[in-house]
This record gives structure tokens, C-alpha cells and sequence, in this order.
């Protein structure tokens, strides 16, 4: 029995420890951000990295969840003669809540763990000690590019994954449910609000902001050969999809109560 | 000019450096010896200001750098050279950005005359001329070791540190290296601090030799010092025997 107790307090004191060290890493690299001098190039290498590769993955993803939800909800819709309004769903849906999360767990899978692996190995391999000795903050040269192009990019790819999940959708509501194409769009577009953009918006900006500063803290803490740089991978891709989908529910709680 | 006074570091419960105290001349090669694991790279660290003592002081110049704020730090930085075990280049820049990394980084110098005036001379000095362009990734281990040595002296430090300059390497790469550490130090002129478990690459290079034993400096002398030392520790140590009090 003491030795739950024991183990509970363990975990709790690692999760605390962990999140105290994930935003203090949030602050430095906001102070870090805005003190000079700002490298342009290597914030647009990054969000190259982060961006360019993502689109032809979230195409897919986003095109097939859009034709899988008018395919779901025309099951329900079609009992009660009102498939019109799939177009209406399919569009809000996407732009509310799958666009901007389907997207952050793409960019946490692939970019968030590379992200990891990279830092990780400078880590190991002593790189990172270098920079110091060389007289530049590992923070300043390593998260705030990170940091910055995922700002940048996640919220263009979730615009993106938006439109492509309507089309996807499209696809299905105009060609197998004979709903016609202007109409289709007319239903997708009138009856979304600026509220209903916006909110996936901000979610995908602090989706980005999860995904980069837990892909960077796994990086710096990575202990070991390249055992510890897969373990720390792992651990930032887990905990990056973990983090996306609370705050997730946390801010469609805040959009749904706070602001409805 | 760099005076270590009481200086303690722990890792959790394991105290690795123990009221440690150490002067090191101008000018010289002070090589540090000791088991693997007993604290020399963590001591090198220290002087370098990547590690914080838990206690004690550290003069570089007369100055104590334990304390020093975030731009003095970098200055202090910029005046030493590392030369890292693994070499610790930098994966996703050529060579050349490599070695003129603190330049590109800090000066106001276009990136042209850094690699002309700066980049292209060290390489020559560590005799790999020409491979500014090519990737960490497409070079052997010596010649990463060698990368890392020209970027450690592509500013002209005023000290440089090697850690294990000789691990991992093949004895006549590793005589190649020895080498070309004497013949920077008295191009150079620099004081130059290295650690390293290898004792013919201490015997080689060092002024002047310390043992690090249990967290402490328990002798210094020059070479010939150390090697008829009477002290049992240094005997097995430097013999690299089986039996003694080193368990």
C-alpha cells in the first residue's frame, strides 16, 4: 500500500516537474523570440520543413475525412429527407474541429518527431554543448525558428485542410447524393460564421505551439545513444497527440460556454 | 591564468568533484589525467561555464567566472576553443560553415572573407585543405576531430580545451593529432588545457601533467615528474595495472 503512495506521489511530482519544465521552456523562447538578432532564413528553412512536405499528407487525410463525414452524416440525413445540410456539417465540422486537429496530429507525427530526433541527437552526440561553447543559445538558435514556423505554418495547413475536407465532402454530396454543386457551397459557406473559422484558428495556433515545444523539451532532455533519442521520439509524438486533444476539449469548452 | 579554487559538483548523490583545486599557467599544456568517468570532462565543462559548480571559483584572468552575467559569458566564450570528444560538428552545415560557425555567428564580417581569410587557413593548419563543402557526415573520425580542432582555433582563441583529444582514433591518426596540438601551441601561443585517459598522448603533449583522482588534483608535475612519481595511484594509473589501490 505505501509503495502505491510511494509511486503516485513519483508520478505526480514527474508531471508537475514536466510541465514546469515545458513552460519555462515556453518563456525563454518568447524571450529568446524578440531578442535580436531575428534570422528571417532560418525560420523559413524550417517552416519548409514543417509545411512543403505536410501538404500532399494532409490532402489525403483531410480530402478523405471530409468524403467519410457526408458519407456518415447522409446515412442519419437521408431518414429525414434533410441530406442539403451535409454540406453545412461537413464545412463547420471541418473548419471548428477535425481541419485544425487532424492537421496538429499530422504535424506532430512527422514534424514534432523530428524535432525530437534532431535535438535529441545534437544532444548526445555533445552538439548542443557546442553551440554554448561557440556563444550561442541552444534556445535562440534551435526553438525559436521551431517555434516561430510552427506558428507560422500550422494555422496555413489547417486553413488548407479545411478547404480540402469541404471538396472532399463535396465530392460525395454532389456526386453520389445528386446535390447540386452551387447549392453544395452555397450550404457550406452561408451558414459559417467568422466565429466558426476563427476558433479552429486558434486552435491550430496553440496546437503549434504544443507540438513545437514538446518536440524541442523531449530534444533537451534526451539521455543516452540513440536508445534514449527513439525513447524521447516516442515520448514526444505520445505526448504531443495527448496534449493536442485536452487542450482540444479545453478550448471547445472555453468557445462553447465562455463564448458561445 | 586560471586559478580553480574549491570547486564541488555532484550528480545527485555521486560527488564528482571534491574541493577541487587547480593553477594553470599562460602559455602552457596542462593535461589532465585520470580514470574514465572520474569528472575530467565535467571539470572542463566547468571552465567553459556549460556546467555551474554547486561550490567554489574559477578565475580566468583574474576574474571570476562563476558569476559572470549573459554577455560577459559570451565574450569569455568567444576567447575559448573546444575541441569535443566526438568532434561535435554540426550535422546540417557543411565543413566550412562548421569551422567558421563563431565568425558567421558573432562577426560583422561578410560570410565570403570569413571563409576566405579564417576558414580556409585552419583547415590548412590541420592539413585538410579544400573540404569546406563536404558534410560532417561524409568525413572519417579523425578528420571530424580535425574539423573540430580548426573550428575550436578559427577565432584565435586565447585558450583552448581538448576533451579525449586521442579516443576513438587510430594510434598513428592519434600520433597525427598529438602532433598538430604541439604545433598549434607554439604557432599559436596559446594556453591550452586537455583531458584524456591516454598517457602517451599526455606524455606527448603536456607541460605539465595533474592527476585527477576521487573529485581531487592529487599530483602535478611535468612529465618526467609524473613518471617517477612515488605516489601508488599515479604508478598504476600511468603503468595501467590491474592491482593497486585504484579498484
Amino acid at each position: 500500500m505505501k509503495t502505491h503512495f510511494s509511486n503516485l506521489k513519483n508520478g505526480i511530482v514527474s508531471i508537475i516537474e514536466y510541465f514546469g519544465g515545458l513552460t519555462l521552456l515556453l518563456f525563454r523562447t518568447i524571450f529568446w523570440t524578440f531578442a535580436p538578432p531575428l534570422r528571417g532564413k532560418r525560420i523559413i528553412k524550417q517552416a519548409n520543413k514543417i509545411g512543403a512536405n505536410a501538404v500532399f499528407i494532409i490532402f489525403l487525410i483531410a480530402g478523405f475525412t471530409g468524403m467519410v463525414l457526408a458519407l456518415q452524416t447522409a446515412y442519419q440525413m437521408r431518414k429525414i429527407g434533410s441530406e442539403i445540410y451535409i454540406a453545412s456539417l461537413v464545412s463547420i465540422s471541418m473548419a471548428r474541429e477535425l481541419g485544425p486537429v487532424f492537421t496538429a496530429l499530422v504535424v506532430a507525427g512527422r514534424t514534432g518527431a523530428a524535432i525530437t530526433a534532431e535535438i535529441g541527437t545534437m544532444k548526445v552526440t555533445e552538439q548542443i554543448d557546442a553551440l554554448e561553447t561557440l556563444a550561442v543559445n541552444p534556445i535562440k538558435y534551435l526553438v525559436v525558428p521551431r517555434f516561430l514556423a510552427s506558428l507560422l505554418v500550422v494555422p496555413l495547413l489547417t486553413i488548407y485542410a479545411d478547404f480540402i475536407g469541404i471538396l472532399g465532402g463535396g465530392l460525395i454530396g454532389i456526386y453520389k447524393l445528386g446535390i447540386g454543386r452551387n447549392l453544395y457551397f452555397r450550404m457550406a459557406f452561408q451558414p459559417m460564421v467568422y466565429k466558426d473559422f476563427f476558433s479552429g484558428l486558434v486552435k491550430a495556433f496553440v496546437f503549434a505551439g504544443i507540438i513545437s515545444m514538446v518536440g524541442c523539451y523531449e530534444g533537451f532532455r534526451t539521455k543516452g545513444g540513440a536508445e534514449g533519442v527513439g525513447k524521447a521520439t516516442t515520448a514526444s509524438v505520445v505526448i504531443s497527440f495527448i496534449l493536442i486533444i485536452a487542450a482540444d476539449c479545453l478550448f471547445t469548452a472555453i468557445f462553447y460556454f465562455i463564448f458561445p | 591564468m586560471i586559478k580553480i579554487k574549491n570547486l564541488c559538483k555532484s550528480f545527485g548523490e555521486h560527488l564528482v568533484l571534491n574541493n577541487l583545486n587547480l593553477d594553470i599557467k599562460r602559455g602552457e599544456t596542462m593535461v589532465i589525467i585520470g580514470r574514465s568517468g572520474c569528472g575530467k570532462s565535467v571539470l572542463l565543462k566547468h571552465i567553459v561555464r556549460i556546467l555551474n559548480p554547486d561550490s567554489g571559483e574559477i578565475f580566468i584572468n583574474g576574474e571570476n567566472i562563476i558569476n559572470l552575467d549573459r554577455k560577459k559569458l559570451s565574450e569569455l566564450r568567444m576567447k575559448i576553443g573546444v575541441l569535443f570528444q566526438g568532434g561535435a560538428l554540426f550535422d546540417s552545415l557543411t565543413v566550412g560553415e562548421n569551422v567558421g560557425f563563431l565568425l558567421l555567428e558573432h562577426s560583422k564580417k561578410s560570410r565570403r572573407e570569413i571563409f576566405k581569410k579564417y576558414v580556409q587557413e585552419k583547415l590548412a593548419m590541420v592539413g585538410l585543405a579544400g573540404i569546406e563543402d563536404l558534410r560532417p557526415a561524409e568525413l572519417s573520425g579523425g578528420m571530424k576531430k580535425r574539423v573540430g580542432l580548426a573550428r575550436a582555433i578559427c577565432a584565435n582563441p586565447e585558450l583552448i580545451l581538448y576533451d579525449e583529444p586521442t579516443t576513438g582514433i587510430d594510434p598513428i591518426m592519434a600520433a597525427v593529432i598529438n602532433d598538430l596540438i604541439r604545433k598549434l601551441h607554439s604557432q599559436l601561443k596559446v594556453t591550452s588545457i586537455a583531458v584524456t585517459h591516454d598517457i602517451k598522448s599526455a606524455y606527448k603533449i603536456a607541460d605539465r601533467i595533474a592527476m585527477l583522482y576521487q573529485g581531487k588534483i592529487i599530483e602535478t608535475g611535468t612529465s618526467q615528474e609524473i613518471k617517477n612519481s612515488s605516489n601508488a595511484i599515479i604508478q598504476q594509473f600511468i603503468k595501467g595495472e590491474k592491482e593497486g589501490p585504484i579498484k
